[in-house]
């Protein structure tokens, strides 16, 4: 990698032409912002690097129309600074992936566009591709393309814009992208119901989840000893209604008896943690999956791994979010995990292991023959030469 | 009548026997309508202007057997029009006289519905408001809802990524859809998405949320159901100047409020609307917001408490919040019926394009004076949170050159709606109606990139071809 040239276009333009020479010399590159995801994916093989850094800047923010549109490589950081300036935030709480993968620097938007990376708010108000209503990018053959726009509602034409949120900078290298955004709730507070086993848990969730009352968070974490845990419900909103809400959740949930509140740096703490993924770090050098499942599906998926894995788990999104952790040893528990995936339905990706693990499995879940033949399809109707972060979702891709 | 449709392919038509009785071996008798008397009712959709003569029309019960008639179009050359309940604005359904069309409407049960998990398996022709139904005992419904929710079916929805006046808060179909079995024009039955949140691999079912039924035919689908509030109450407050109505809608987002529905109507819309309706909206007024907000009672009168205060720097004329029920209904009533009330005064063609909402002054009194321009009228409804436009440009069909005055003014509604910085469709879709317009928003590239895609899916362009894509210029790969 060291050695590797790393361009740094200036401008769309720059982006363009960086990326038609490669094509035409058939340089493989790699898409990257500040390398706070390196890690992950699957290790690939490239000759150069295209990076969005020299990209910056806010473009477009218009509070009023709840709306805001920023260069690939501005950091979130910043995207999140000007919107809380006017009381705003991105709605689908983007996961800081730093802790997990142990990297430094400053992630940018772009990625969080390409990776469509969300946090624990996804239940209640999408995840980023759902915000992402705007796209411009170079593709594969050095043609600037744009889709979608700045305005929320819009079916014209076909949305490449969800095909770009995801695919890992496989089909095209995004220059700036446009968000919907949301204001930032008055309040905070969090019902914490303790000693809950999983399927406890779970079924508080869905209770939670299944009432009126807009939870915006909905975790479970089993304690070390397993025989209970916290399980996490979120409101958020204005006073009057948070104070109501909360009143109404306790009743509604009263059969479980041991109940707190949580607010102020605390909670926020705790669901930093849980959107981070933190609360699995400190278990030295073990495998990390992420996996998306049908919520009432997550305690026997669970359930299923441990029965063949020394596997430490928590719940986000109801259940239906499960980050596990497992050893290294042998294939870092994928043929578990993966059998799990088959019984259960969802998917399951390898989100942390050294490369040389990485780069033995399958980091994705598979998809069925007729999945990837669409997918091999649309990667070649934008990367015809296959010159853009090859391999590093599917081999081939 | 100005969008050509594309010549039909001779030799398809002259084969018309050989393809009816070929689907006839696929399908039961009673799924295939051949008579001229029965291939009418499908001739048109909702943009009742254009109307062709289908093939023939085939109506599958299965995923099984839309496999076998796809499969069979595929071999034999033949063009296929999807099509849902008809409903669609746009054209999106109107068939092509060398094309089949392959109706879902019989396919319309819940197939399974998991309230802990919040979701539903539908067949996809089951209506928009067939989902809500099935699902309301336990107090859930499924969000998006389209003012033809009662006829149009969720196959349609996925095809167009149909909104509705909720989507506000709720979004519209692609932000409420987890998956769908979708069947290819070679057959293949393609699985995409579940019970799960985000699909793995690329955004598929993103991409064929609103693919306008050019990618494949979808016949199951995997929806979130949501408990549905409390309660609702709609409150209207009525305007002397256009102005101060968007600005009012600027200040409640800005306050940090997002009502569930933020719907504006313009003096000719409320006149039309109350005299169908009997809504009670203020006859006195140039422009008329409706605010809904959702919660518990005591919620609902904090929220609209801190709406009024919002709204009063802008001197509204009136300001009445919904007492009852029957009140909410008959002002929901007025605004959902604002289509059918306006086609009781004239003939109206409805243009859905979206505007950046600081426009929304500007964008209003342009309109008018284009369709001033073309000497017609025009009432203004449309969805003031999101900037998704209504207008109903209204005109005479039995006065000559009206209708074509008409498609002229909407086509430069359009184009403002473009140069503002909004786009020509937030809800309705491209169909043919604006399959011409589409240079105005995207470059060759843009379009270029989008028919590589599609190409994916059908090189040959035999689903729904006469749609979305200008007929020039056309390429698969």
């Amino acid at each position: 990698m060291s050695d590797m040239s790393v361009h740094t276009p200036r401008d769309e333009q720059d982006a363009s032409n960086i990326i038609r020479e490669a094509a035409d010399k058939g340089t493989l590159l790699n898409l990257a912002g500040n390398g706070t995801k390196a890690p992950m994916g699957r290790p690939n093989q490239t000759d150069a690097s295209i990076s969005s850094t020299a990209l910056t800047g806010i473009t477009l923010y218009e509070p009023a129309e709840l709306v805001i549109s920023a260069r690939a490589g501005t950091p979130v950081l910043e995207v999140m600074r000007v919107l809380a300036a006017k009381g705003q935030e991105l709605p689908f709480e983007p996961m800081d992936y730093r802790s997990l993968l142990g990297t430094r620097g400053d992630p940018t938007i772009g990625a969080v566009a390409a990776m469509n990376i969300s946090g624990p708010r996804r239940i209640m108000a999408g995840a980023a591709r759902d915000s992402l209503i705007g796209v411009r990018f170079v593709n594969g053959r050095g043609e600037v393309v744009k889709s979608g726009g700045r305005v929320m509602k819009n079916v014209t034409g076909l949305d490449l814009v969800k095909l770009m949120a995801g695919s890992w900078g496989t089909l095209g290298f995004l220059t700036e992208v446009t968000f919907k955004v949301l204001p930032k709730p008055e309040r905070m507070a969090t019902l914490v119901i303790r000693g809950l086993d999983d399927r406890q848990g779970i079924e508080a969730l869905a209770m939670a989840l299944g009432s009126p009352f807009d939870v915006t968070g909905a975790a479970h974490v089993p304690d070390r000893d397993r025989r209970g845990g916290s399980t996490l419900i979120r409101l958020e909103g204005f006073r009057v209604s948070v104070d109501y809400r909360m009143n109404e959740l306790k009743r509604l949930l009263k059969r479980f008896r041991f109940m707190d509140i949580l607010e102020g740096v605390g909670a926020e703490a705790l669901w930093q943690s849980v959107r981070d993924a933190t609360l699995l770090t400190d278990q030295g050098n073990r495998a990390v999956w992420r996996v998306s499942t049908a919520p009432t599906k997550g305690p026997d998926f669970v359930g299923q791994v441990a029965q063949s894995l020394d596997a430490q788990w928590f719940y986000d999104w109801g259940g239906g979010l499960l980050w596990i952790s497992t050893p290294l040893d042998g294939d870092a528990g994928a043929s578990v995990l993966r059998d799990a995936t088959r019984t259960y339905g969802g998917h399951a990706t390898l989100v942390r292991a050294p490369t040389e693990v990485r780069s033995t499995l399958d980091v994705f879940e598979p998809q069925s023959d007729a999945l990837m033949t669409l997918t091999r399809g649309i990667k070649a109707s934008f990367d015809p030469s296959g010159i853009l972060n090859p391999g590093r979702m599917y081999a081939g891709i | 009548m100005t969008i050509a449709f594309p010549k039909p392919d001779e030799a398809v038509l002259a084969r018309r026997r050989e393809i009816v009785e070929g689907l006839g071996r696929l399908v039961a008798s009673e799924a295939l309508i051949v008579s001229e008397d029965e291939r009418r009712a499908f001739e048109t959709d909702g943009l009742t202007a254009y109307r062709q003569m289908p093939l023939a029309v085939v109506l599958p019960s299965t995923t099984e057997e839309v496999s076998t008639v796809l499969r069979f179009c595929h071999e034999h050359g033949v063009k296929v029009v999807p099509r849902g309940a008809g409903t669609s604005l746009c054209g999106g359904a109107i068939p092509q006289a060398d094309a089949i069309v392959l109706g879902v409407a019989k396919m319309n049960r819940v197939l399974d519905v998991n309230f802990e998990s919040r979701t539903a398996r539908v067949q996809s022709g089951i209506t928009n408001l067939g989902i809500s139904q099935a699902v309301a005992h336990e107090g859930f419904f499924y969000a998006p809802d389209p003012s033809s929710q009662l006829a149009c079916t969720i196959a349609g929805n996925i095809a167009m990524n149909s909104g509705g006046a909720h989507c506000l808060k709720y979004g519209v179909t692609t932000n409420n859809l987890l998956g769908v079995t979708m069947v290819l024009l070679d057959g293949t039955v393609v699985e995409i998405g579940g019970e799960h949140l985000d699909a793995a691999g690329y955004d598929i079912l993103g991409l064929v949320c609103g693919s306008e039924g050019q990618l494949g035919v979808v016949t199951e689908a995997v929806v979130r159901i949501l408990r549905a509030a409390e309660g609702a109450r709609p409150a209207l407050f009525g305007f002397e100047r256009v102005e101060d109505a968007g600005a009012c809608v600027a200040a409640i987002i800005g306050a940090g409020i997002i009502p569930v529905a933020l719907e504006y109507m313009d003096k000719p819309a409320i006149q039309i609307c109350e005299a169908f309706a009997h809504a009670g909206y203020p006859l006195d007024v140039e422009a008329m917001l409706i605010v809904e907000v959702e919660g518990s009672d005591q919620e609902i009168d904090d929220m609209l408490r801190r709406i009024v205060t919002i709204a009063e720097p802008f001197k509204p004329k009136t300001m009445k919040v919904s007492q009852s029920e029957a009140e909410s209904a008959a002002i929901w009533k007025g605004r959902k019926s604002a289509f059918g009330a306006t086609g009781r005064v004239a003939d109206y063609i409805c243009m859905d394009g979206t505007i950046p909402t600081g426009q929304l002054p500007y964008v209003l009194n342009r309109i008018d004076e284009i369709v001033k321009s073309y000497g017609l009228g025009v009432a203004n409804v449309f969805h003031a949170g999101d900037g998704n436009l209504h207008p109903l440009v209204m005109f005479n069909t039995n006065v000559p050159g009206e209708m074509e005055k008409a498609e002229k003014a909407g086509e430069d509604i359009l184009k403002l709606c473009v140069e503002v910085g909004g786009c020509l469709t937030g809800e309705h879709g491209v169909g043919i109606e604006k399959r011409d317009l589409m240079t105005y928003q995207f470059n060759a590239k843009d379009l270029e990139q989008q028919m590589r895609v599609r190409g994916v899916f059908d090189p040959l362009w035999l689903l729904n071809p006469a749609k979305v894509f200008p007929l020039e210029g056309r390429f698969a790969a």
